[in-house]
């Protein structure tokens, strides 16, 4: 058989073959030509980018976290070094898994821990540092060194991790800080952003944020995270592979946090936590004159500590679960009915909008009737004869049951809301709630169901006597009952009073001037003053206060929780969570206020034997000094 | 008279070495060396151990340059047959290194393999030339099995890179020879359909847990992390992925010598090896790719209008195959380098460190001047 059937000789037969071969050359070479094209002028950019990502690290030096500091000078939230145990995965000489289990027979490495480090080893540099266990105590980082040759890569560190000194104090305002989320770090992103630093190339700013290694999640070391985080220094370095550092780029010193300097006096805030004892509420204290909360009270409380780290699932669980709801910020989120306590507030109402005189006076029979329906009175026959201020002392139903009816429910919310019921009071911590400040217009926008959305007049009646739809938080009754002492000026309530310097120790006030001033006629004042005097003197509140040495102005309130549709009122049948409120309010010096308090104590029965003397304590603390027996002293944390 | 006459004398030293040859494969080996300066970081030690290399290969051309073809051609049998012995030896008796069994020990290290990549060229040839005129379809049979036998000897070792340029130089001869088409087209259409079905399902055949026949899995991982190779950024794609930061980062005229980054901080595996060429594009850029790939182009040009007009049937196989074999070197490196192939290990002919391949690829280029001397014998 012949292979070359055309005519060409072998030798043209090959050199074709070997023209072929030239073209299929070339064709290979303009290949790489376009490939190179590709790599070297079109991704030219992206791959500039990773190549200088690749040599430049960015080592960076934590910034030690402001200081929280209460009123006196007391340190309420600290740093404090502990051991931890890091992992530079490159310099690893066998693979994870492995390295767990074998670290797991020197120092205990829990589950939990296993998982945090595997999370934070995705998305990490080979070359970083990551902890893959905090807190070993002394005898752990001893076992650890002596076993060290055997795990080239892992190094122990000195890390600062926040303290909270006084353990479940005051938790629901300091709040914590804990390990940096994906969630957190996006957000730190976004800030790193918009803060225009362009110290460092774009690409670069992401490694900053990995020197950020705790944020605040809530209160104020969430609410305060930029004052208090300060500014994490860094080195920007260049790398080789293995991670060596060859030479410093440029660097830049961390600077500290700014400490808080809180309006809160953490004795007072101790003190009350142990009149609660086991009980749950909230409680939030004001001075009057400058807005500064002394006392911002949610039990039960939870130990922030728990949670620096990490928490537990199973504590978490346990946290989270509880009826007693001990995560649930109350004076912040919990809204209740203010009963009887929204009586004075009704009363200045009434006598501002020329309603009601101080003088004038209704007959109580013991009960109220609004078209067919009726509306009872606390009292079994009534008070008989009542004028404003006895209105108040007595807590008298039907005369505001009255009032109600003759202001009407616009008349009521437009006096309420400069007051601040149902509005934000723009305290300085985030999460608060509104509440509900019962008007028209509210009620159409919350009933989807339009046969619910009119307001009925009977609705009126009940909101004179702080039930029916009213529902505020303690803050916002505590700043209202503020206002009423402070004759209308308005100052935002604030847990921190003033931001210091790092670096200056310059002390700026966070609220240093008032917000709003309320236009109050004198006497009216007065008389609602006089009839909340005669609360603690005469009326309701006279039992927990006999033998005060200081006037002071209160007003009790039991709220209802649950509907009783008619019967009568018995704690004992009624299961715990659903028993009524015990709620007061009061303001001392009567003559010259400097103090606002309200709280509420939950499920608690009536405002007057469970809240009011709650508040005595309180304002015998402020007024006097004086500390209650029984409740352990103040021992400050070294 | 007296210059002269020494000049005279002393021509025999370059009379019928290939000027166009020499100043193209001097061009390589300036770049090469240059590179390879900064590729070992300006560490003398190791430059002046690859200058020995390159003076020795250039030793080897010379020689070869020298010897008349003839002789080339008659010892090609007993060549093929010694390569074939010591790699059975390597099989039965060879030193272990990194998992392979690729090395024998005589009293020193030698690598068999590296003999087959101009052995089997030379029998395939001489093979070819005792059929001339009277080559039958089964002489190609007869050829592929001379071919597969060693192949599959270096494959086995583990050698995949040596036993493709080993396999590319037997197939050349053969395809040289006249296989017909009709052979050589349905392979070329199948290997097309081949890359083009994994680049199109790459994404599912890659997915966990998918097992392909007949390959090895780490083969396997290799195309897919070719494919996506920040699949696996810092285990096997960390290669591919790193080579193509630095050649890309390059951009059109380079860092500049000595100032490629990814080079000099140690992110370029095998810097001075397989993986320079990554060094020179991140250095010398796009313009200089492009005056790299121009050198290849003229070497290979060279090669192949030698073995065109060669004086007869094995001079022409062996100079094709041979020129087609720099060839395979150079586009595999870097094709591989560049992330367009798998990594296999294929230095960059005259420029990658390694005084083996160096040795090897200077005995070739010492046959194709040899063959260029002889034909010129042969004219006068």
């Amino acid at each position: 058989m012949d292979l070359h059937q055309d005519s060409n000789s072998p030798l043209e037969n090959f050199q074709s073959r070997i023209r072929i071969a030239l073209w299929f050359v070339m064709a290979c070479l303009i290949l790489l030509f376009f490939r190179f094209f590709w790599l070297q002028v079109i991704k030219h950019t992206k791959y500039s980018t990773a190549s200088e990502s690749n040599r430049i690290a960015i080592i960076t030096t934590p910034s030690p976290r402001g200081l929280i500091i209460d009123r006196n000078g007391i340190v309420i939230a600290r740093n404090f070094p502990s051991y931890s145990l890091e992992v530079t995965p490159a310099e690893l000489n066998m693979p994870v898994d492995q390295l767990i289990e074998d670290l797991n027979s020197v120092v205990r490495i829990s589950p939990k821990d296993r998982l945090n480090f595997l999370r934070s080893l995705q998305g990490a540099k080979k070359t970083e540092s990551l902890p893959i266990r905090n807190f070993l105590n002394d005898e752990e980082v001893a076992r650890f060194f002596s076993r060290r040759y055997a795990f080239p890569g892992v190094e122990i560190q000195v890390r600062y991790f926040r303290e909270y000194p006084y353990q479940q104090l005051g938790s629901h305002l300091l709040g914590y800080t804990g390990r940096v989320s994906l969630k957190d770090r996006e957000k730190l992103l976004a800030e790193l952003e918009e803060s225009q630093d362009d110290s460092i190339s774009d690409e670069l700013r992401p490694m900053k944020i990995k020197g950020i290694q705790q944020v605040g999640k809530i209160g104020l070391e969430q609410s305060y995270e930029k004052e208090l985080r300060g500014t994490v220094g860094y080195n920007q370095v260049e790398i080789t592979a293995g991670g060596r550092v060859v030479r410093s780029l440029s660097s830049t010193a961390a600077i500290a946090g700014s400490n808080l300097s809180l309006a809160v006096d953490i004795r007072l805030q101790y003190l009350i936590e142990h009149l609660y004892g086991t009980r749950r509420g909230a409680a939030v204290v004001i001075e009057v004159a400058t807005g500064d909360v002394l006392a911002f009270v949610s039990m039960p409380t939870f130990n922030p500590n728990a949670f620096v780290d990490g928490i537990d699932a199973d504590l978490w669980k346990k946290l989270n679960d509880s009826p007693e709801k001990p995560l649930f910020n109350r004076p912040l989120r919990g809204t209740y009915p203010p009963g009887s306590t929204f009586k004075p507030f009704m009363a200045l109402a009434a006598l501002e909008g020329k309603f009601r005189t101080p003088e004038q006076g209704i007959f109580d029979p013991g009960f109220f009737k609004f078209g067919s329906t009726i509306f009872r009175d606390d009292a079994k026959g009534g008070h008989g004869y009542v004028n404003l201020r006895q209105s108040i002392a007595v807590s008298c139903d039907t005369y505001y049951y009255m009032l109600a009816r003759d202001m009407g429910i616009n008349a009521i919310s437009a006096f309420m809301k400069p007051l601040g019921f149902g509005q934000l009071s723009g305290i300085d911590i985030n999460g608060e709630v509104k509440g509900i400040l019962p008007s028209k217009e509210w009620k159409r926008a919350y009933y989807s169901d339009p046969t619910k959305q009119a307001w009925g007049e009977g609705d009126t009646i009940s909101i004179g006597i702080g039930q029916g739809y009213n529902s505020y938080t303690i803050l916002q009754l505590a700043q209202a009952t503020a206002i009423l002492a402070n004759r209308g000026i308005v100052m935002k309530p604030h847990l921190v009073k003033m931001i210091e310097d790092p670096i200056s120790h310059e002390k700026t006030l966070t609220v240093p001037s008032e917000t709003t001033r309320l236009t109050l006629k004198k006497d009216n004042l007065d008389a609602v003053t006089e009839g909340m005097v005669g609360v603690n003197q005469s009326g309701t509140g006279r039992v927990p206060f006999a033998g005060v040495a200081y006037p002071v102005a209160g007003k009790t309130g039991t709220a209802q929780v649950f509907s009783l549709a008619g019967k009568d009122y018995n704690a004992g049948s009624i299961s715990e969570f659903k028993r009524d409120h015990a709620l007061y309010i009061a303001f001392a010096p009567a003559d010259k206020p400097k103090y606002a308090l309200a709280l509420v104590v939950e499920n608690a029965g009536f405002g007057a034997t469970a809240a009011a003397p709650i508040a005595r304590n309180i304002l015998d603390y402020l007024m006097l000094d004086s500390w209650p027996e029984g409740v352990p002293k103040w021992k400050t944390v070294p | 008279m007296e210059n002269r006459t020494l000049i005279q004398r002393m021509s025999f030293l370059w009379y019928g070495l290939d000027p166009s040859l020499g100043i193209i494969l001097l061009c390589l080996i300036v770049v090469g060396n240059i590179t390879f300066l900064s590729a070992s970081s300006g560490t003398v030690v190791t430059w002046v151990e690859q200058g020995r290399n390159i003076l020795m290969a250039l030793l080897i051309m010379w020689v070869t340059s020298r010897v008349p073809i003839k002789w080339l051609e008659k010892v090609s049998l007993w060549v093929y047959l010694f390569g074939i012995s010591l790699l059975v030896a390597v099989a039965l008796f060879g030193q272990i290194k990194k998992g392979a069994r690729r090395w024998l020990n005589i009293g020193f290290v030698i690598q068999p393999s590296e003999i087959m990549k101009i052995a089997m060229p030379m029998m395939l040839a001489w093979y070819f030339q005792k059929r001339e005129g009277f080559i039958k379809l089964w002489d190609f049979g007869i050829a592929l099995c001379f071919l597969l036998l060693p192949t599959l000897l270096i494959a086995r070792q583990p050698d995949l890179g040596t036993a493709i340029l080993v396999l590319a130089a037997g197939l050349y001869v053969i395809i040289l020879a006249g296989l017909p088409w009709r052979f050589i087209v349905p392979f070329l259409i199948l290997g097309c359909v081949g890359i083009l079905f994994i680049l199109i399902f790459g994404d599912s055949i890659c997915a966990k847990g998918v097992t392909w026949p007949i390959l090895q899995s780490y083969q396997q991982h290799r195309i897919c992390t070719l494919l996506d190779p920040s699949s696996d950024p810092l285990g096997k794609g960390f290669h591919t992925l790193q080579s193509m930061i630095a050649i890309g980062s390059g951009g059109i005229f380079g860092k500049g010598w000595m100032k490629g980054t990814q080079t000099h901080l140690e992110f370029i595996p095998e810097k001075h090896t397989d993986f320079i060429f990554a060094v020179y594009s991140e250095e010398f850029g796009f313009i200089g790719n492009i005056a790299l790939l121009v050198l290849f182009l003229l070497l290979i040009q060279r090669g192949l209008q030698i073995a065109a007009t060669a004086p007869n049937l094995y001079t022409r196989l062996l100079g094709g195959s041979v020129t087609l074999i720099f060839f395979t070197y150079a586009f595999v490196n870097m094709g591989m380098v560049s992330g367009l192939l798998p990594v296999v290990g294929i230095p960059l002919p005259f420029i990658s460190y390694g005084g083996t391949a160096l040795s090897t690829l200077g005995f070739g280029v010492g046959i194709l001047m040899s063959i260029n001397r002889g034909k010129r014998l042969v004219q006068t």
